[in-house]
């Protein structure tokens, strides 16, 4: 009699969640961080952006769904014969969410105050080959030190988006950008809401209302899912119930791919790890698709080097570090290490690196290298492990789009030092050919791969769970985003 | 009674100076700089330095204990690192749900508590004894959490009428924010309403056996009236002990079931705090847990004080 009643109870609740949605113009998403303040020029926590993007703050240009460039407010630009000026043209009628216009000036404002000595932008090193910003007859015309085919990328993340000199001050607790959303409300640990925004510029979104709710416990995050209190939780942090999320009609399950390469970290200065052999042996000891079975339940998509797979450039490096732990141990002996040794494996809170890393020790010590374990906090492991260079091994997911350039940086936290490379990549960024540019990058990847700088284990996967009348949700990350703009309720 | 008063008043304020150097240091000592927290992997050098300088925290630590202690006395929590607003205004927000979250788990678990414990105390060995004494074994034994889970499980997923976390403000009603806090408050209140119906049941057996309640029925009352008497005054003393304990417990200790439920509150705050160094916020909001605990500590004595008339003199 009880089952009854409760399945009557389930029914009844499907049939008024059913109609209610029908007409609705309102969605509210899960998130499982918060973001500490709303500014994305002013943080680096991929939380604010996971906000903003697109939703209240826009650049010049931005990333489209499937990672493209795509111009925003900026209608059209030109790039003169050397490659130094570029001129944008801007999208008429603008105003920001206070009723003030957007111009060049605003353009010119935005750029100059991330460059600026005292900037706090967490992304400085984007604006660095920017010579000036300047106003000519209402175009932002833009000058660069050096011929850089990266500055429309550059223009396009989130901590480039262009503000307003009159509510820069309140930024973190009440933005005002140009984009289809307004802020509204912000209860602090619980959820942000945002509004439709009548004056926008560009094509009038379908949704009225948009609440952000943040949910950090998995646990909760799922029984929030099955209660109906979310319609959508778009980096879904329980891998371990998508399978029950499918079977149920009410969801879909989305997967796609992020920028995240997560990788074994390796400090290329600590001997022995800064033999390239000892480094080889490591990369065999690891079996890959143990890990992402093991640490990520299946979602995952195994890399031979840092890029990122859907990326039109990748090349297949799998196999430089086939699994193999036979060929490990001979790696070792021949690097006169074959009572194999110590090192520090220190992992910060993310799943993928606690779950990951004992699974790596585990399959390190198959071939005789001992490693101990610690587990740090994110504020610890910056300190330790990112600015300190403390530890032998570390597991951490690179979350920036196209972010290869870190292996040219001799002082970056592992610690790789290779001129080939760092020639390399001076040349990618002068280069604007976009086939000579593919080309540069494969070779980067390569050289990379074989040098066995890291452990490359696998690609970061998307797993996000929505309401299966919800649509227009990005499948993919190619930025840390929740662009809301093509987002509507079916029927 | 005065006296009394003054001692306990003098060892409160040395109590809380001690623990303002002891939260601050503790806190100091922790490695993560906030700045490079809040930048990230990209950050280069100067741009940290001058966020360090915007946050203050280029000063020196002995500086900055003072400005810290300096605006908590007039009041001045300081402006969080991370969130940019003032820690006065987030706490009062969280304070919102923390507090009457504890007030709602601590009346729901004295409700069943006194009931059960007087229930079990005057028929000791019966049926009913064994009974709530196998009923608040299991409620000390279940973590909370899980019974929390449960709860989710049960209320909200399958029959759907609570939702499954959350607080949707006071803004919203005063019925739909008990609402939300009603399944927290329950999973708080379980494991507490067992401990307290123990000691409660415990105090009372132990009064009963006394020499002056044979000579209160001796003179004619009935078991009940010796009860409410003589017996209950005098079993209180453990009691108010566990409820003062329980309070502070149920305002700082729900970081859990805050996280179950994601409700906004002290918690949870102090929890994201740690986690992205928001130094000033963490230093702030224990400071004010410990003079939340040292308060009611400070309140139950005084109140042994009213049911004991002994102690007022002594000490």
């Amino acid at each position: 009699m009880k089952t009854i009643n409760i399945s009557r109870a389930l029914v009844l609740a499907l049939f008024v969640a059913g109609s209610a949605h029908a007409a609705k113009t309102d969605v509210t998403l899960g998130m499982q961080l918060e973001p500490p303040n709303l500014d994305p020029t002013g943080g680096a926590a991929a939380a604010i952006d996971e906000v903003v993007y697109a939703n209240i703050f826009e650049g010049l240009t931005r990333f489209g769904p499937d990672g493209s460039v795509m111009p925003a407010l900026a209608k059209t630009w030109t790039i003169s014969e050397d490659g130094l000026t570029y001129t944008f043209e801007l999208q008429e009628g603008v105003t920001f969410h206070d009723n003030s216009t957007f111009d060049a000036d605003d353009v010119k404002f935005s750029i100059d105050r991330a460059m600026a000595e005292d900037s706090t932008n967490a992304q400085k090193q984007l604006f660095a080959n920017i010579e000036s910003v300047e106003n000519v007859d209402g175009a932002a015309v833009i000058k660069l030190k050096t011929a850089d085919g990266n500055l429309l990328f550059n223009l396009a993340w989130g901590d480039a988006v262009m503000v307003a000199p009159e509510s820069v001050e309140t930024l973190a607790t009440a933005p005002i950008g140009t984009g289809p959303f307004i802020f509204k409300n912000w209860v602090q640990g619980s959820q942000i809401e945002l509004e439709k925004n009548p004056a926008y510029w560009g094509e009038e979104i379908a949704l009225e209302k948009a609440t952000f709710k943040f949910i950090s416990e998995p646990t909760a995050a799922f029984a929030a899912m099955m209660a109906g209190d979310l319609d959508a939780f778009p980096n879904y942090p329980a891998p371990e119930n998508l399978a029950q999320l499918e079977a149920d009609p009410r969801f879909a399950v989305v997967l796609g791919s992020t920028e995240g390469e997560t990788i074994l970290s390796t400090n290329n200065k600590q001997p022995p790890l800064d033999n390239v052999l000892v480094r080889q042996a490591i990369a065999h000891a690891i079996d890959r698709s143990a890990i992402i079975e093991g640490a990520m339940y299946g979602y995952g998509t195994p890399i031979g080097s840092h890029f990122a797979p859907h990326n039109p450039a990748y090349v297949d490096l799998t196999g430089n570090s086939a699994y193999d732990p036979e060929k490990s141990k001979a790696l070792l002996k021949e690097a006169g290490m074959e009572d194999g040794f110590t090192t520090t494996l220190k992992l910060p809170p993310p799943a993928y690196a606690r779950r990951g890393g004992e699974i790596i020790a585990a399959q390190l010590r198959a071939v005789g290298i001992s490693v101990e374990i610690s587990n740090l906090e994110w504020a610890q492991w910056l300190e330790q492990v990112f600015k300190g260079k403390d530890f032998g091994l570390t597991i951490v997911s690179h979350t920036e789009p196209m972010d290869i350039g870190i292996y040219a940086k001799p002082d970056y936290y592992f610690q790789y030092d290779n001129p080939t490379l760092q020639g390399l990549m001076v040349d990618y960024n002068a280069e604007t050919d976009t086939a000579k540019r593919t080309e540069i990058l494969q070779q980067a990847q390569k050289i990379i791969s074989e040098d066995y700088v890291n452990g490359y284990l696998f690609q970061l996967a998307k797993t996000g769970v929505a309401s299966s009348k919800l649509k227009g949700l990005w499948e993919n990350s190619p930025t840390q985003a929740n662009d809301l703009t093509g987002v509507y309720w079916e029927d | 009674m005065l006296h009394y008063l003054i001692k306990r008043t003098l060892i409160l304020l040395a109590t809380l100076i001690v623990a303002s150097l002891v939260v601050f240091v503790t806190i100091e000592v922790v490695p993560g700089d906030p700045a490079s927290y809040m930048l990230g992997l990209n950050a280069q050098e100067d741009t940290v330095a001058a966020l360090r300088a915007e946050l203050g925290l280029d000063k020196s630590r002995v500086a900055r204990y003072f400005s810290w202690v300096g605006g908590l006395v007039t009041g001045d929590f300081g402006t969080s690192y991370t969130y940019r607003t003032p820690v006065a205004d987030m706490v009062a927000d969280r304070m919102w749900v923390s507090l009457p979250l504890a007030i709602y788990a601590l009346l729901l678990s004295t409700l069943i508590a006194f009931p059960a414990g007087v229930y079990a105390a005057s028929r000791r060995g019966g049926t009913t004894d064994t009974v709530v004494m196998a009923l608040t074994q299991l409620g000390v034994a279940i973590p909370n959490f899980w019974f929390a889970m449960l709860l989710v499980l049960l209320f909200a997923i399958n029959l759907g009428w609570f939702s499954a976390g959350g607080f949707p403000g006071w803004d919203a009603g005063v019925f739909q924010a008990l609402k939300s806090l009603t399944l927290p408050a329950i999973a708080l209140a379980l494991p507490q309403a067992s401990i307290l119906t123990r000691v409660m049941r415990s105090s009372l057996l132990d009064v009963l056996n006394e020499d002056y309640m044979r000579t209160a029925r001796a003179k004619g009352l009935t078991r009940r009236q010796a009860l409410w008497k003589h017996a209950l005054r005098n079993a209180m003393v453990p009691v108010l002990t566990i409820i003062g304990l329980q309070f502070s417990f149920l305002l700082a200790g729900a970081i859990i079931i805050e996280n179950v439920f994601y409700l906004p509150g002290l918690g949870r705050l102090i929890f994201q705090s740690i986690a992205s160094r928001d130094l000033i916020v963490v230093e702030s909001v224990v400071m004010l847990l410990v003079l939340a605990v040292v308060l009611v500590t400070f309140l139950v004595d005084l109140a042994y004080a009213w049911v004991d008339p002994r102690l007022r003199g002594a000490r």
